[in-house]
């Protein structure tokens, strides 16, 4: 921040004393547990609800149902305050948000089971314009006489004013939102994966929907009410986006989802009370925004990190079995009969004429061979390979020409592509399909297991594609 | 906050409609591609993400001058696309839940900025952030011997940018809209497209947002595109019906704005904003309903013409078939309803159909029984089905237990020269598989009537 800046705002906050620390942790205040069982219990329930609507497609819908409640408010408090009630009392909006919240979900499954419209689109147009016939409607409430200017911040509230009872009605909302997705878990999980299927299988995708919607609904209408708009859009997304980056099992994501929603509550509204000058909602976003960043980069199944990991070591063994492979063949286009010797040494030239290698890679290769003990390298420019290495070497020889002559055979691949696509499966062929493949091919008959390969193998193989006999009189 | 009162003023409201026009066409112009690429979401995520823009410009400058609020807007509107983008390639994650983590995240920081830097100076979120289209008239600009509202002259601008960008990068929008792929191998990329579309549909947002108010914007994104789409299938005619849309949704929602409340006994007249979003909102459900070739109920009227068709062919063919079997004429409709499975209603509507337009079928007091064309028509249908069942079970080797259900289809499709191809290719067969002979083409001398 400039200097000029600071001169407007003047007021910096505060660092926190230690007992303002203590009071907030320990809750001595009343109005801090409130707050923090209210929106905790809250961050629970939505949470758990969020992730099915993740899983289906639709993160946004609490947005669009939001949104979508706008009208029924308005309508809610013309209708009443014209028979002369008090329009503003609670249960009477929270019943016209309700319903139109309701006749959203209905808008939204309308168009997307009849049309050809995407959910996003959906999504779109049932918050658009509901929002606009919202905003007309209270355009003319306005007009009724009574006060209905703080209508939409009455309803779209902050969650420092929660109240007991308000804490309350979360906590049974939650406990409904708990006890139904519980009994409904299998249903929900099955349309949320394959909504084809779940129809296939005789269950009621539509209806399995409205239940869906309808907890999306409940949990946003209390939400909204007590925590704001944009904490309960926050509340539906963040957690369980952020859950999914550490586990693909539905249950466990849909507790660590229900988990981290009421965490990131507990500690946001535990820091607002420490904080009181900062709008505890957008502390509990900014929470668990924190949260999402660090799942994203650190989560165990689909983290940043996670998979670069993987991908690294797959890439690693490949080239391990890349290198083995080509050893192996160099020593087999040297002798005239029979599988080759195990303890001649190859040039590194050579591999490198055989692999579309830079001479630092290949080092790096065999460095890491080295480690695990498969070959050794001498004066720097040979590599042999140990009686480990070579065992592996023509394990995998012999599962890379299974393949080949496995496509050869059944795929009516042409000889000269066999290679490259065998290439790309052989890495992950396991032992039984391998069992499979010789038991299909006949192969038994060689002991060792290295079949001839079904093309020319070595140094001039693109020079001769016609040549499908030994690799050896090929060179 | 609403002063505009009932009557029509040609100044005032013209302005009005103007700037909506403008804003609506503008924002229906990208709209479309937003909804091609399932983004549509998109306009509402940035109307919540330039909160911070907004604060930040605002610590900067000291000042709530509108250039470089427009300029943090339009950038943290571009963050939020790129944003998402980032999230959603490099986490995997769907492109809806990382547009609701980035906004709601945006969002709360411009929160805690807002309140951190100005709780004493008057940047409230919803009188900064959003103008309303019905004070546009407040702010004018003399433009030569003109005076025009500055508003419509950024609207203006904005619309010829969207125009310009729209027909010019034309062919890589629909290209990288329906095939990233193709347009990538192609020679362009694809993801640069996404990308300009993204600072074309923020800065739309922003400009909007700050003219007219977001509701109207947000709307204009989403709901005339998806009742193009609904309408055609071809892109070049979605997006001129999407202006079109727009711009009726426009002058009809402030007209609307203007008289509605008179109808329902207020004196003065509400939002003209959400008025335009309600009637775009209109024109979508006429369009899901009524649709020429998508409407729900078009779709459902001509699935039930088609199917009191195919129940008048079936009543025709059952009676022919009961002539056959020689069994006690006339048919009773209980009986027709018995082996036709149909509900009353519609068999009722074909009979009359039959007896009373086509004269097919001869309506007595004791049930009812072909006419002579009648008869010639059933004969048709069930050499048709019998053809079918032969050609099933000697050319395609469908079981004989299986071709009924085929051949029931099929036989009200079969015309003529199918008739002869399919007579031709099963050897001129005599009877059908289940032994019934199969009727000639031609009514033969004298022995129609079975005794």
């Amino acid at each position: 921040m400039s200097g000029q800046t600071r001169s407007l705002t003047d007021r910096t906050v505060d660092w926190p004393g230690w007992e303002q620390w203590a009071r907030a942790i320990l809750m001595q205040d009343y109005n801090t547990r409130v707050v923090v069982a209210g929106t905790t219990l809250l961050g629970l329930a939505a949470g758990l609800v969020g992730s099915f609507t993740l899983l289906r497609r639709r993160a946004l819908l609490g947005d669009a149902l939001s949104h979508a409640t706008l009208p029924g408010i308005g309508l809610a408090y013309v209708l009443v305050t014209a028979l002369g009630g008090n329009g503003k009392s609670l249960p009477v909006l929270l019943l016209g948000a309700a319903v139109s919240g309701l006749v959203g979900m209905g808008a939204i499954l309308l168009i997307r089971n009849t049309s050809r419209l995407k959910e996003d689109a959906a999504l779109g147009i049932v918050l658009s314009v509901f929002f606009g016939i919202g905003v007309a409607i209270l355009g003319v409430a306005q007009q009724t006489g009574g006060h209905a200017a703080g209508l939409e911040g009455f309803i779209y509230g902050k969650a420092a004013s929660l109240r007991a009872g308000d804490a309350w009605l979360i906590g049974g909302v939650s406990l409904g939102c708990l006890l139904l997705s519980a009994a409904y878990f299998k249903e929900l999980k099955l349309v949320c994966f394959d909504e084809a299927f779940a129809g296939s299988r005789g269950y009621p995708v539509f209806w399995l929907d409205v239940l869906l919607m309808g907890l999306v609904v409940l949990v946003t209408i209390i939400g909204l009410q007590s925590v704001g708009l944009i904490l309960m859009i926050a509340l539906l997304v963040i957690p369980p986006a952020a859950a999914r980056f550490w586990t693909a099992d539905m249950m466990k994501m849909a507790w660590l989802s229900a988990l981290s929603g009421a965490v990131c509550c507990l500690v946001g509204a535990s820091l607002s009370a420490v904080f009181p000058r900062l709008p505890s909602g957008a502390v509990i976003v900014l929470v668990a925004a924190v949260m999402f960043l660090t799942s994203m980069f650190a989560g165990s199944q689909r983290g940043i990190l996670a998979r670069r990991v993987r991908r690294i070591r797959l890439e690693r063994s490949i080239d391990r079995e890349h290198l083995l492979r080509g050893l192996y063949e160099i020593l087999e286009s040297r002798t005239t009969d029979g599988p080759p010797g195990p303890q001649e040494a190859v040039l590194e030239r050579s591999l490198l004429e055989v692999r579309s290698w830079s001479a630092k890679r290949l080092k790096q290769v065999i460095r890491r061979c080295e480690r695990e003990g498969l070959v050794v390298e001498r004066g720097g420019r040979e590599v042999v390979m140990t009686r480990s290495g070579f065992r592996e070497a023509a394990r995998l020889v012999h599962q890379h020409r299974l393949w080949e002559l496995y496509l050869l055979e059944y795929a009516d691949t042409a000889a000269a592509r066999v290679d490259r696509q065998a290439d790309t499966i052989e890495h992950a062929i396991e032992p039984e399909i391998v069992a499979e493949l010789e038991r299909l091919l006949a192969q038994r008959q060689n002991v060792e297991g290295v079949p001839l390969s079904p093309h020319p193998v070595g140094l001039d193989v693109m020079d001769r594609p016609d040549d499908f006999r030994r690799g050896g009189e090929a060179s | 906050m609403i002063v505009a009162g009932l009557t029509w003023n040609w100044y005032l409201d013209g302005w009005i409609v103007v700037a909506g026009m403008l804003c609506a066409v503008a924002a229906a112009l990208p709209g479309n591609f937003l909804v091609l690429r399932r983004t549509s979401m998109l306009g509402d995520a940035i109307s919540h993400a330039v909160l911070p823009g907004l604060a930040a410009a605002f610590l900067i400058t000291g000042s709530r001058n509108s250039l470089p609020m427009f300029a943090g807007a339009v950038m943290t509107g571009i963050l939020t696309a790129l944003l998402t983008e980032w999230i959603r390639r490099s986490g995997k994650v769907d492109e809806g839940a990382s547009m609701g983590v980035v906004f709601t995240t945006l969002f709360a920081l411009g929160l805690v900025m807002i309140v951190q830097s100005a709780d004493h100076v008057d940047l409230d979120p919803g009188c900064v952030l959003y103008g309303a289209i019905e004070f546009i008239t407040l702010d004018m600009v003399n433009l030569g011997s003109v005076e025009v509202p500055r508003v419509v002259l950024v609207l203006g601008g904005v619309l010829l940018l969207n125009l310009v960008f729209v027909i010019g990068c034309w062919k890589e929008l629909k290209i990288s809209s329906f095939d990233p792929a193709l347009a990538t191998s192609t020679g362009f990329s694809a993801r640069i497209m996404h990308y300009l579309l993204m600072v074309i549909v923020a800065v739309t947002a922003v400009a909007s947002f700050e003219a007219v108010g977001n509701i109207l914007v947000v709307a204009m994104f989403v709901v005339p595109p998806a009742t193009a789409c609904l309408l055609t299938d071809r892109l070049g005619k979605m997006v001129l019906l999407s202006t079109v849309f727009a711009m009726a949704a426009a002058v009809l929602g402030h007209l609307s704005a203007i008289t509605v409340p008179g109808w329902l006994g207020y004196s003065r007249s509400t939002t003209t904003a959400g008025m335009m979003a309600a009637v775009a909102g209109l024109f979508f459900a006429g369009a899901l309903l009524f649709a020429p070739r998508y409407g729900v109920i078009t779709r459902s009227i001509r699935h039930r013409l088609l199917a009191l068709a195919i129940l008048r062919e079936d009543i025709l063919a059952w009676l022919f078939r009961s002539e056959e079997r020689g069994q006690a004429l006339p048919v009773t409709r209980v009986a027709l309803h018995q082996a036709l499975l149909a509900d009353p209603l519609s068999l009722r509507l074909a009979l009359f159909w039959q007896t009373r337009v086509t004269r097919r079928v001869h309506s007595q007091a004791a049930g009812y029984r072909l006419t002579d064309s009648g008869r010639e028509t059933a004969r048709r249908l069930v050499r048709s089905h019998r053809l079918w069942e032969q050609y099933l079970v000697e050319k395609a080797e469908l079981p004989a237990e299986r071709i009924h259900d085929k051949a029931e289809i099929l036989e009200h499709i079969t015309d003529r020269q199918m008739r002869d191809r399919l007579d031709q290719a099963t050897s001129a067969e005599e009877t059908d598989p289940h032994g019934r002979p199969i009727p000639p083409e031609f009514r033969p001398a004298g022995k129609d009537r079975p005794s």
